[in-house]
């Protein structure tokens, strides 16, 4: 194929619409289509967006900062308004050099070893939940483990990373519905004390009179090159870390709850061998990778036999790359303890989330308390599960029919 | 075998920190540190392997340290 044209294919190979709701309800069959025939389709949607579904693809442009920008992230009809190298949202949104000054200033914060203080408070405040919903059980035993369990957990860390109060997590659902969930589609404008740039700065001006040791304080310490940061970055980073951190990781419990609910055997081996529990961790993020990015193409360049133009998107589907039978073995199974699993859940190059032990840690601690608590369950009605559109792809309502549960919280210190 | 770590390469990912602390350390800003530069004892090869073939950036690879000593199992 000449580099000039684009694959010939009829309808979602060329027309795709990753928004779309019967996207968010069988990506991974779309993109095993699409993977055979045409593993970049283009699309003219959003002004004109690629999308490749092989590992190799999504690899070579997640390592090629030269030709795909982070200026833009979001696929949408608005172009992104900061231009690289800061972004709106440094380091997600920053390109080289800047990046790697943006992400060094916060490595230190989200290391493993720093993470770690806050796993008890996590398994504590994991089990103080289940305690509520096992106590609010109706005599069908159905609840949703989405709205009820995976949602809470993420909002509640980030909350205590932050250093807000706990009650807050409330408002940040908020955020995150208009801001990721209905981008572009709010019907009535918000009141400017209700926005996340008004909660953030307000946060901010606490902390300008009396400085504390919770991460944004840690950011109005800190300095590049001597020079404090603008109050744009500390708000950028500040709101970056808010929206990141909570439908992602909420996505990856729910979607690890779905998994097992259906998988009764796998569940009742996962609770015999807890020593897989690291392997089933990484399997499920494989399996079910809530985060599709995106790229600006910087300048053309050929990719997979097309040419991309300077200007277009590109999404990067992680969770594409992570079903690759080119790259894994029999992809499409959930092998709880597959030994070589290079996936990608957590992106390639650069931008590598900076989360990612926080997540880890989460998601470990959830399933853990889950199992130990709720060993036996199923779906309640597999038609009621409901998936997120968009570029963070998870189960927003999960009704589960509670089969088996035990009692006894430890009552240790939540979080 | 010996362990060759590419600190260039590594993007911190920490899988080779988790599957195999007694190899790997981790620093302040989360990028591996390899623990050792000799010959990987016989107990710790399958932990070897393991952070190998779960580093999604090829940072570790394994080298037979005495080529002569025959083709590699
Ligand atoms: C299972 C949960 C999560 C998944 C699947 C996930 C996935 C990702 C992916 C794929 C990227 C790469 C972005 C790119 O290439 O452009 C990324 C970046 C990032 N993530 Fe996460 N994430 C998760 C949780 C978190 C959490 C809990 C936080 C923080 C509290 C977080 C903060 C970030 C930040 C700050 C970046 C930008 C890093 C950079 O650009 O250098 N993420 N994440």
């Amino acid at each position: 194929m000449s580099a000039s044209e684009r694959c010939e294919v009829t309808n979602w190979q060329t027309d795709f619409d990753h928004t779309a709701p019967e996207y968010a309800a069988d990506a991974p069959a779309i993109w095993e289509g699409l993977r055979e025939t045409c593993p970049v389709a283009h699309s003219d949607r959003f002004g004109g967006t690629w999308l490749p579904t092989r590992h190799e693809e999504i690899s070579a442009i997640a390592h090629d900062t030269e030709h795909f920008s982070s200026r833009g992230v979001i696929v949408s009809v608005f172009e992104p308004d900061i231009p690289a190298p800061v972004g709106y949202a440094p380091p997600i949104t920053s390109d080289p050099p800047f990046h790697e000054v943006a992400r060094r200033l916060l490595l230190p914060a989200f290391s493993p070893k720093a993470i770690r203080p806050i796993e008890a408070p996590t398994r504590a405040f994991c089990s103080q939940l289940i305690d509520q919903i096992l106590a609010q059980q109706d005599s069908t035993g159905v609840v949703d483990a989405a709205e009820l369990y995976a949602q809470h957990i993420p909002v509640r860390v980030i909350a205590h990373m932050l250093g807000v109060p706990a009650e807050d997590g409330d408002r940040f659902r908020g955020f995150i519905h208009r801001i990721l969930e209905r981008a572009g589609q709010n019907e009535e404008p918000v009141p400017p004390e209700e926005t996340m740039v008004f909660y953030i700065l307000e946060q901010i001006a606490l902390r300008r009179g009396a400085p504390s040791d919770d991460l944004i304080g840690f950011l109005l310490d800190a300095e590049i090159d001597g020079v404090p940061l603008t109050d744009e970055h500390v708000l950028g980073t500040i709101a970056l870390i808010l929206l990141a951190g909570i439908d992602t990781t909420w996505s990856a419990i729910g979607a690890s709850i779905w998994h097992l609910a259906q998988n009764p055997d796998q569940t009742a081996r996962l609770i015999a061998e807890p020593e897989l529990m690291p392997f089933a961790v990484e399997e499920m993020l494989r399996a079910f990778a809530p985060v599709t990015m995106a790229r600006k193409v910087a300048k053309d360049v050929d990719l997979g036999g097309s040419r991309l133009h300077e200007g277009d998107w590109v999404l990067l589907p992680f969770p594409a790359a992570n079903r690759d039978p080119e790259f894994f073995e029999s992809p499409n199974e959930v092998i709880l303890d597959r030994q070589k699993n290079r996936h990608a859940a957590f992106g390639l190059g650069i931008h590598r989330c900076l989360g990612s032990n926080l997540a880890r840690m989460e998601l470990t601690v959830a399933l853990q308390e889950w199992l130990a608590r709720v060993p036996e369950f199923e779906l309640a009605d597999p038609e009621a599960v409901l998936w997120s559109t968009g570029q963070v792809r998870g189960p927003r309502k999960l009704p589960i029919r509670i089969l088996a549960s035990n009692a006894a919280s430890t009552g240790k210190e939540t979080l | 075998m010996r362990i060759t770590y590419n600190r260039e390469a590594c993007q911190g990912h920490n899988r080779c920190y988790l599957l195999a602390p007694e190899l790997f350390d981790v620093d302040d800003e989360g990028y591996a540190v390899l623990l050792i530069s000799d010959e990987v004892p016989e107990e710790l090869l399958a932990k070897a392997q393991l952070a190998v073939d779960n580093c999604p950036e090829y940072a570790i690879s394994m080298t037979q340290s005495m080529p002569e000593s025959g083709s590699p199992t």
